[in-house]
């Protein structure tokens, strides 16, 4: 690693900086962000209206339900990550700034998240209602969806860095990032079943907490060397 | 330290045609490395291999005699890129914008309002980007320039859409920050007439 000069502005300040600067910008433009956590209610309101009132039945779909709306909106979501800082050139910016591109790039993803992840998790016991789940397992759901929609946040920052020089690379981003989210979807849909069943289901959270882990780890380098070389 | 941006050998071919080949150049404290040559010569392409943004096909940039792609991080830590787009948020002010950069770069030591009111942006402040003309864009992006602390300046077509003034405003900045010891890499296809030692490099 290089030296950093005195009075070059730490790792700590240009993470809170990007961080920042992107909670600011949605701010500003609420729509955007408001778009993936309507997706995400709409779907799940929907569903038990389409397949009818039956309590066993809602009960048994619920947990993959909410969890395919959670991915699928978080998906939509992740196009627009770094598609408007590549439209007006602060990706360039960013790129030759000297804070590490990894850094910038886990406050970008950490802005994406608290802007569509988070809400999604705070909303989701209302959602769950709908499904007639028990109400001690709520926690469950939720901790599952927070660490979940971590993993895929930044798993789809990958994709997203990779695509953002493509115009409308929507499916082609799905595409490279359903595999990887893939092992997401199935423990948390599950955990939350099991849990539903009162089974043991603190193996799911492990898991998942360990997913969680792996890509706040490695993701970021991923999405600093896909932005490299999407943007030659 | 006398910083020195140097290179050697550069090649470099973007789909069919090669841009430029054996290029080399060496710029040392306070001159101005001009880029000359007609639209699509690779004036940009090679700021953006100077910026560390582009691989070259063969050849290697040097900062103070050490490869730019060693260390890359402590490079960017001493250039600021005028780029052609201003890299500036359109919903956000100028003051969240420059705040922004301010948490990426060394500051000068200078007042944020002297800068301001040279530019010409002083009673812009509280307006979002999106709402200003494309000159007084520019205007932040140049102010973006000054206020960092860094020896190396690459400019990208500094004077589109500025007024002449604006234009002569580019040049004096430059002939200061030159002055001052600084470096500038300016692509431009305009005369420039700046009181310094001019490095042309013609990529026609």
């Amino acid at each position: 690693m290089s030296a950093i000069k005195a009075g070059q502005p730490g790792i700590l300040a240009g993470l809170l900086a990007i961080t920042r600067r992107d909670l600011l910008l949605a701010w500003k433009r609420p729509g955007d962000v408001l778009n993936p956590l309507f997706f995400f209610a709409m779907v799940c309101t929907l569903f038990p209206l389409a397949v009818g009132p039956s309590a066993e039945q809602l009960t048994f779909s619920g947990p993959g339900v909410l969890w395919v709306a959670a991915l699928l909106s978080t998906l939509l979501s992740l196009n627009s990550l770094f598609m408007s800082d590549h439209e007006d050139g602060s990706l360039d910016q960013l790129l030759v700034s000297p804070q590490p591109l990894p850094v910038l790039a886990l406050g970008k993803t950490l802005a994406h998240w608290l802007i569509s992840g988070f809400p999604l998790v705070l909303i989701s016991p209302l959602l769950a209602i709908t499904y007639r789940m028990p109400s001690d397992i709520m926690g469950v759901l939720m901790l599952t969806l927070l660490l979940g929609t971590i993993s895929l946040s930044l798993l789809g920052s990958i994709g997203a860095a990779l695509t953002v020089g493509l115009h409308r690379g929507t499916a082609l981003l799905s595409l490279l990032i359903l595999p990887l989210a893939m092992p997401v979807l199935l423990l948390g849909a599950n955990t939350v079943s099991l849990a539903a069943g009162n089974d043991i289901y603190s193996t799911g959270i492990w898991a998942l907490g360990a997913y969680a882990v792996g890509s706040i780890s490695l993701a970021p380098y991923a999405t600093a060397a896909a932005l490299r070389i999407s943007n030659e | 330290m006398t910083a020195k941006l140097s290179a050697r050998k550069l090649t470099l071919i973007r789909g069919e045609s090669c841009l430029f080949q054996g290029l080399e150049f060496s710029l040392s404290r306070g001159e101005l490395l001009l880029l000359e040559g007609q639209n699509g010569s690779g004036k940009t392409s090679l700021m953006r291999a100077i910026a560390g943004m582009l691989s070259l096909e063969s050849g290697e940039i040097f900062w103070n005699d050490v490869p730019v792609s060693d260390q890359r991080q402590e490079f960017h830590g001493s250039l600021v890129w005028l780029a052609h787009r201003t890299g500036l948020k359109g919903d956000l002010t100028l003051v969240e914008n420059l705040r922004f950069e301010g948490a990426l770069r060394r500051q000068a030591d200078v007042d944020p309002a002297t800068i301001f009111e040279r530019l010409g942006i002083a009673r812009l402040k509280s307006l979002p980007l999106r709402s200003l003309s494309a000159g007084q864009q520019r205007r932040v992006a140049l102010a973006r320039m000054m206020m960092a602390d860094v020896p190396l300046w690459l400019m990208d077509e500094p004077f589109t859409n500025l007024d002449r003034e604006g234009r002569q405003l580019v040049m004096d900045l430059t002939e200061e920050h030159l002055a001052s010891g600084g470096m500038c890499v300016m692509a431009a296809h305009q005369d420039v007439k700046v009181d310094a030692t001019v490095i042309r490099v013609n990529l026609s």
